[in-house]
């Protein structure tokens, strides 16, 4: 095992944190400001994935495609908004679950309707395909970088918004005391639909920039949902703290668990057992990570207060 | 010279800036009824919780019966002999109210490790659970639901699980809250006869109920004890007139 | 038993299922032998999550894990040619419960939103554990090696004894749950779904309570999951998916939880919908998950609601 492998497998395992993290904040926000538990949020990343594919197919520009594709993806999300979740608000857990289930099962099949259950592809514009060198001796994936770029403006971007402007300072204290910012007389309607618009977003922009590298096809955003879902358990719920490091953590952790699992097993054990075993290992080792998280801190990591 | 069955030391929870107990010490005898008055906000129901184990405070200490009890959960306080009726009445809505009580006698009848029996047919619950309804007055009214049950028969309710657990020390948080003039009087009436063989700890705002029923009386003002005496002390003193009369409460 | 109507409806029920075996054969129809055969098969599963989510107030998005425990214990002693049922039925029992046990223990000291999620990652791990076992058909599956056979009593490759096998196995069932629920062991899960904070007030701690219920679940969803692998005589990770866990969720919800023929209804319910959606059109889950949608919206009492007898739960 050499150090450039290793700084690559780093910095897949940054990507993969940074993409989880667009996921994990728009859910957790969505969770901790209007007490919704939203499983057609991996439904969301897919519209993004598969509008981003499409459009670049469609018109050849992936300038043209990628805002489109988010707009799209923002527009999907507010008629679901509108249409089905409005009413879950008010119901509890058990309802909110298997409501969005069902959106679930309903935008898997639109999509495997429109475009077939085949993986969908697409070739990524020549100034982002190809590699550049970060230092001397390591080349990485340009677009791999893009994407960590963007997910790391976005982050600032996020913190920026919650800790400075005045939206954010109500989405904190919403996050904390529900009932308290409603009291205040701030209009919580708007406040639901902006979070709702914000979370929706996010997940396009993390399915439009999954597009080219993972596989496109139905039931993508669960896989991803629930990689997700052990982001905000390890991170904490509700926070953007919790979610940052949650994700971080989850995508380095399952990153270098399955390119070094089975070497490392492979010195330890047979290579026959480091064959089997590692693969299952590697695959498993997040879900461990979760257990021992939750062992000690049951709450996460870092969870907002209340 | 009794004993202290409760003792409270220099009790403190804060949430936030707002301190709702705030280095509160008081004790309280075997066999009293203590009240613990104060105008609303003062942090009654905080220092209750706190007392029943629903609260971690912040620091402090409560010992009961000689035992420290402060790191204890409410399950363990229960068993030891330490029962809590609710300010927001907190019932079993979708059972009966001989289920509720039942339930409370099934807790502490050794564990409930048992798989097999119909515990709606065993008559070591749901007779000890009838003569407890019966006591308090809702034995008409054993099989209606908990949630069709009048307020005031579910604040009656509250007091016949707090019974049912045989409890050393019952925390009674506002049991009259709601009620009518005379189902206040009645429910005074059936306190009343605890005194000396229970102790009770209450919380109240119905002054006639307090100070008919009260041995000494603490008052809790903004999560501070001001004063702790007899009825006629408490009546008299002017730090107590002022809290009440005087600010115009709070 | 408490409840005259909810009785008579169960008994006919019961009685209804048993006649399907005679009927399917009157009418050439073996196909209706090997759909009810599934359904009760979930009828099962449905109902030990209802144990647990119906009376104990456990939203557990994970259940379908134990269904895939069981198939794998008796395929992977069928893939070593034991086909002995006892051996294959006691492992999935034990399995099931042990891992019932190590996630419950777990998971069930949180609640809410983190309950929900963390059965579902634990799922999902065993999902991915099931795919990455390349000697048992790992993503694709294996074929079942051998059906199941009790020292010669019964072989489940013979569709008349292994439909009124499944149907037996429901009856006790069944009745085990109406014990379990009306015991003290189950008033106090019923309690602590009420009431928590009252069930604490009382001396009660929920936790070792839930956390047995959470393994006897796991364990009856594991006899399923046995049952299961014999009935499509195919093995695969997709027992174990969280759509499956889903599905048996729903099955719970549409016949009404926490009744004790409920479960046996949505399971009806749901596979006989299914059916015929999936005669309409191959993108049958399109009309599927609106239905879902307007179920949880409309119909929280579930079918079991609209029968005689409802009202009381048993």
């Amino acid at each position: 095992m050499n150090l450039v492998l290793f700084l690559e497998q780093a910095l897949n395992g940054l990507q993969l944190g940074v993409m989880l993290f667009l996921m994990a904040a728009g859910l957790t926000l969505v969770f901790g400001i209007m007490n919704l538990v939203n499983l057609a949020h991996g439904s969301l990343y897919m519209v993004g994935a598969y509008l981003s594919v499409a459009l670049v197919n469609l018109t050849g520009s992936y300038l043209l495609a990628v805002p489109l594709a988010l707009l799209g993806t923002l527009a999907v999300g507010m008629l679901v908004e509108l249409v089905a979740l409005r009413t879950l608000y008010e119901r509890d857990h058990l309802d909110q679950v298997l409501a969005t289930f069902g959106l679930i099962l309903f935008f898997n099949e639109l999509v495997a309707i429109l475009w077939g259950r085949a993986a969908l592809y697409t070739t990524l514009p020549a100034w982002l395909s190809g590699q550049i060198e970060l230092v001397a001796g390591l080349n990485y994936p340009t677009y791999r970088a893009a994407i960590i770029v963007v997910g790391l403006a976005v982050a600032v971007g996020l913190w920026y918004v919650v800790t400075r402007t005045r939206l954010g300072m109500l989405i904190r204290a919403g996050a904390s005391n529900r009932t308290m910012v409603a009291a205040l007389g701030v209009n919580i309607r708007l406040l639901y639909t902006v979070v709702f618009g914000f979370g929706a977003a996010l997940a396009g922009l993390a399915g439009l920039m999954a597009g080219p590298i993972y596989t496109v096809q139905p039931g993508m955003g669960e896989d991803v949902l629930i990689e997700v879902f052990v982001v905000i358990v390890i991170g904490g719920i509700g926070s953007i703290r919790g979610a940052l490091a949650g994700a971080l953590i989850v995508g380095m952790v399952d990153t270098l668990g399955r390119a070094f699992l089975k070497p490392i097993l492979g010195t330890l054990l047979s290579p026959t057992a480091a064959e089997s075993a590692g693969p299952a290992l590697a695959s498993m080792l997040i879900y461990l990570l979760m257990a021992a998280v939750l062992a000690v801190r049951p709450a996460g990591l870092f969870p907002a207060r209340g | 010279m009794t004993d202290t069955l409760l003792a409270v030391e220099d009790l403190y929870k804060a949430f936030g800036a707002l301190k709702a107990t705030d280095h509160v010490s008081l004790d309280v005898r075997a066999g009293e009824t203590h009240a613990i008055i104060g105008p609303n906000g003062a942090g009654k129901t905080t220092l209750i919780s706190q007392l029943s184990g629903t609260l971690r405070p912040d620091s402090g200490r409560i010992r009961f019966g000689g035992e420290d009890v402060t790191h204890l959960t409410a399950a363990a306080r229960s068993h030891k002999g330490l029962a809590r009726s609710f300010q927001i009445t907190s019932i079993y809505r979708d059972f009966s109210a001989l289920d509720n009580v039942a339930l409370a006698v099934q807790a502490h009848a050794g564990h409930s490790f048992r798989f097999w029996r119909d515990a709606r047919r065993d008559p070591g619950l749901r007779d000890p659970a009838r003569a407890i309804l019966d006591e308090v007055g809702l034995g008409a009214r054993a099989d209606v639901l908990a949630a069709n049950l009048a307020h005031g028969e579910q604040r009656q309710l509250e007091v016949a699980m707090v019974l049912a657990t045989k409890p050393r020390l019952m925390l009674l948080d506002e049991p009259v809250a709601g009620m009518g003039a005379e189902e206040s009087q009645r429910m005074v009436e059936f306190l009343a006869r605890f005194k000396g063989k229970q102790t009770i700890i209450l919380v109240e705002h119905d002054m006639d109920a307090v100070f008919s029923l009260a041995d000494r009386i603490s008052v809790l003002v903004y999560g501070r004890v001001i004063a702790t005496g007899t009825p006629a002390e408490i009546r008299a003193n002017p730090d107590v007139r002022s809290a009440y009369l005087g600010e115009g409460g709070q | 038993m408490p409840n005259r109507g909810r009785l008579v409806t169960i008994v006919v029920l019961l009685a209804a299922l048993a006649a399907v075996p005679p009927l399917a054969a009157v009418f050439g129809q073996p196909f209706y032998l090997d759909l009810f055969r599934r359904i009760m098969i979930f009828a099962i599963a449905a109902l030990s999550l209802n144990l647990i989510l119906g009376y104990g107030g456990m939203v557990s998005f994970g259940h379908a894990a134990y269904l895939g425990i069981g198939a794998y214990a008796v395929g992977i002693l069928a893939h070593h040619g034991v086909h002995d049922g006892f051996l294959q039925f006691g492992l999935a029992i034990a399995a099931s419960a042990g891992i019932a046990l190590v996630i419950g223990a777990i998971s069930i000291r949180t609640s809410g939103v983190y309950f929900i999620m963390i059965t579902l990652a634990f799922t999902q791990m065993l999902f991915y554990l099931g795919i990455s076992l390349e000697e048992y058909g790992g993503d694709d599956g294996m074929r079942l090696a051998g059906r199941t056979q009790f020292a010669g009593l019964l072989d489940l490759r013979d569709p008349l004894p292994f439909y009124y096998f499944v149907l037996a196995i429901l009856v006790a069932f069944l009745y085990l749950v109406h014990r379990l629920v009306n015991s003290r062991f189950g008033m106090v899960l019923r309690a602590a779904k009420s009431n928590e904070g009252r069930t604490r007030a009382i001396g009660v701690s929920p936790y070792p309570y839930r956390l047995v219920a959470f393994v006897i679940a796991g364990a009856m969803c594991g006899v399923a999951g046995a049952l299961f692998v014999n009935q499509t005589a195919y093995l695969t990770p997709t027992f174990m998916s969280w759509t499956r866990s889903g599905e048996i969720m729903f099955m719970v919800i549409l016949g009404g939880m926490s009744t004790l023929i409920g479960p046996v209804l949505g399971a009806i319910g749901l596979l006989l919908l299914e059916d015929v959606l999936q005669g309409w059109t191959q993108h049958w889950q399109i009309i599927l998950g609106p239905i879902l949608v307007l179920v949880v919206l409309f119909a929280k009492r579930g079918l079991a609601g609209l029968l005689p007898g409802s009202g009381r739960d048993d």
